[in-house]
């Protein structure tokens, strides 16, 4: 168990352990019980604290931890009635990105994210959530799907970026994710987009256009990965919290710069403390954001996708 | 390094400058081939549009050179110039971005990393943007973004057919996100020029990588390469240490992107003039 636990979050594991130890040993001891709630309330203290001033690098590692929710934990909470679809009809089905239609609040919607999978089996299934160009054409297959039936578009974030591999090239890749923007760009029905992790470059945008873009607290968002990033400017990957904090990658710095709309608070000690507290303030910020989106006409609504995009760097 | 550059250091790697900086110097009248090595001579090579002669090789060559060999009488009306990139992030590794950008504009005499114009192809009235690999690797910051997107515009507008040449490395770190959503931008500017029935030749040159080509590189409703273009999402070398495998010699080049389906022709610079003309010519009816 400790091993879940990152450099800074290992006080906080000391304190977890010993109530541990405690437990198995009180046996309705009254002092010890006491001694129990006292250790609780310093670990909840503790854990406030360390989680309100994480520095980028730190806020990186939380976007990465292994206990991180993906889009597996967060479908069955947050919707009803999932049906998987699978492929891209043309070469195969890549399980990096999940796809499907499901209920929402009794509406039916098009969920679309990136898994990284959490055992060893199941990452290398998924290839740690990093996509081949099979993956980004599924996702454009459903976005087309979804826009013939009106249904709402909800995307989920969590990708170190677009698989670099020979045969993603063969099968262009770069034109895989290129079709995706433009497409997005004019889908004629509403997208939410939630950053639940890592936002990693091309492979994160290419199911990342859309009209509203949450991001959670502790997740990051960035052009390259940070060690990419330094191994460019800084030409070693060691720099990476350098390009971490260079890149300003955390959602706080870039909802100031207009690239995110929201910022979704993360239960104390961060998402991977409490999925169900996690996807009750998910479902919380889809539910405004879908209830806003559907006052505008389509025309309204992709005007404003539009115009959000000619904003940015101009 | 050879020893021609070593003796002449004021020698352009890229041999660049001919049409628009007339190369003024006698030392600058001779270059090597970055292919073969064999020392061509610049007036030359001007007239062979910077191909080595030997070789086939197609050099690099900078933007304003580009748009000067490939429009009528290498006349363009230049827009958009004086828009410069802002460190928005306060970016700064061993140097700051705003450094990096002086020293850009002062190795280019470019204010950013393409230049856009409107001119004459074969009397066809065009929308021309090319990317300027020199400054700073051609990477695609805000500026540039909305630069494409002021020329997709006014192609839109004036109901012109929209040319690019592309070369770039890709994202620009210092711009970290505003630089990402730029591939959103262009593509989305693209679809309103899909929209509108209007044609865009997107023609890769050496090299592009990253960012431009998962965006506006690859979205052409006809996509060129010059030939021994490198052309692809990951590089070589990010590849090789993620996959360790060893990778064939013409991986990601011109003639790969074929062979794979990417692109629609190779086509050789001589050449390009006429065959974008005939292409366009048959795509697009001048109301
Ligand atoms: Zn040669």
């Amino acid at each position: 168990m400790s091993n879940q636990f990152l450099e800074f979050e290992k006080p906080l594991a000391d304190i977890l352990d010993k109530i541990d130890a405690l437990r198995g040993a009180s046996m309705g001891d009254v002092s010890l019980l006491k001694e129990i709630q006292s250790l609780e309330s310093e670990e909840e203290k503790l854990r406030k604290k360390i989680f309100s001033k994480l520095s980028i690098w730190q806020k990186v590692q939380v976007a990465r931890h292994p206990k991180r929710p993906h889009i597996s934990d967060f479908i069955p909470r947050l919707f009803n009635d999932f049906d998987e679809l699978h492929g891209d009809r043309q070469f195969a089905d890549d399980a990096s990105i999940i796809g499907g239609l499901a209920s929402f609040e009794d509406i039916p919607v098009m969920i679309v994210g990136h898994e990284k999978g959490r055992e060893t089996s199941e990452k290398v299934k998924r290839n740690f959530g990093m996509a081949q160009p099979e993956g980004y054409r599924k996702a454009k297959r459903l976005f087309k799907l979804a826009e013939r039936f009106s249904l709402p578009v909800i995307t989920f974030i969590d990708t170190a970026g677009a698989y670099p591999g020979v045969e993603g090239e063969e099968r262009g890749q770069s034109e895989a994710i290129a079709q995706n923007l433009a497409i997005m760009s004019q889908l004629k029905t509403p997208i939410i987009v939630i950053v639940t992790g890592e936002g990693g470059s091309g492979g994160a945008l290419a199911i990342g256009v859309g009209d509203h873009i949450a991001i959670f607290e502790h997740a990051i968002y960035s052009v390259a990965s940070p060690e990419a990033c330094a191994s460019i400017v800084w030409r070693s990957s060691e720099n990476a919290p350098d390009a971490a904090e260079a890149m300003k990658v955390s959602a706080q710095e870039l909802i100031k710069i207009g690239i995110v709309d929201e910022i979704i608070t993360e239960p104390s000690g961060g998402a991977h403390r409490d999925y169900d507290e996690m996807a009750s303030l998910v479902k919380k910020s889809m539910i405004d954001a879908l209830s806003k989106l559907n006052q505008l006409s389509t025309e309204e609504l992709l005007e404003r996708r539009y115009q959000r995009l000619l904003r940015i760097g101009s | 390094m050879n020893w021609l550059t070593r003796l002449i250091p004021s020698i352009g790697k890229e041999g660049d400058g001919a049409k628009t900086k007339k190369s003024k110097v006698p030392d600058g009248l001779w270059n090597n081939c970055p292919a073969c090595e064999a020392i061509l001579y610049q007036p030359e090579l001007e007239k062979s549009l910077f191909v080595c002669p030997k070789c086939d090789h197609h050099l690099r060559v900078g933007a304003k050179t580009r748009l000067a060999i490939f429009l009528d009488n290498g006349d363009f009306e230049e827009f958009g110039s004086k828009l410069k990139a802002k460190n928005i992030l306060n970016f700064k590794d061993t140097k700051t971005y705003e450094q990096r950008i002086k020293d850009a504009v002062s190795a280019t005499g470019e204010n950013e990393a393409i230049v856009t114009a409107s001119g004459k192809l074969r009397g066809i009235d065009i929308i021309v943007a090319a990317f300027e690999f020199r400054f700073l690797g051609g990477s695609m910051g805000g500026v540039v973004g909305t630069k494409f997107v002021l020329a997709v515009e006014r192609a839109i507008s004036e109901h012109k057919p929209f040319v690019c040449f592309s070369t770039s490395g890709g994202a620009r770190m210092q711009e970290s996100m505003i630089s990402l959503m730029q591939m959103a931008k262009t593509a989305a500017a693209l679809e309103k020029l899909k929209e509108a029935k209007l044609p865009y030749i997107s023609i890769m040159i050496d090299p592009i990588y990253g960012g431009v080509s998962a965006s506006l590189a690859m979205l052409g409703d006809i996509n060129i390469a010059e030939p021994g273009a490198l052309v692809g999402f990951a590089g070589r070398r990010v590849i090789e240490q993620t996959v360790r495998v060893d990778l064939p010699d013409n991986f990601q080049k011109s003639e790969f992107l074929l062979e794979h389906g990417a692109i629609d022709m190779i086509v050789p610079r001589a050449q390009l003039r006429s065959t974008v003309a005939r292409l366009i010519g048959k795509l697009y009816k001048n109301s």
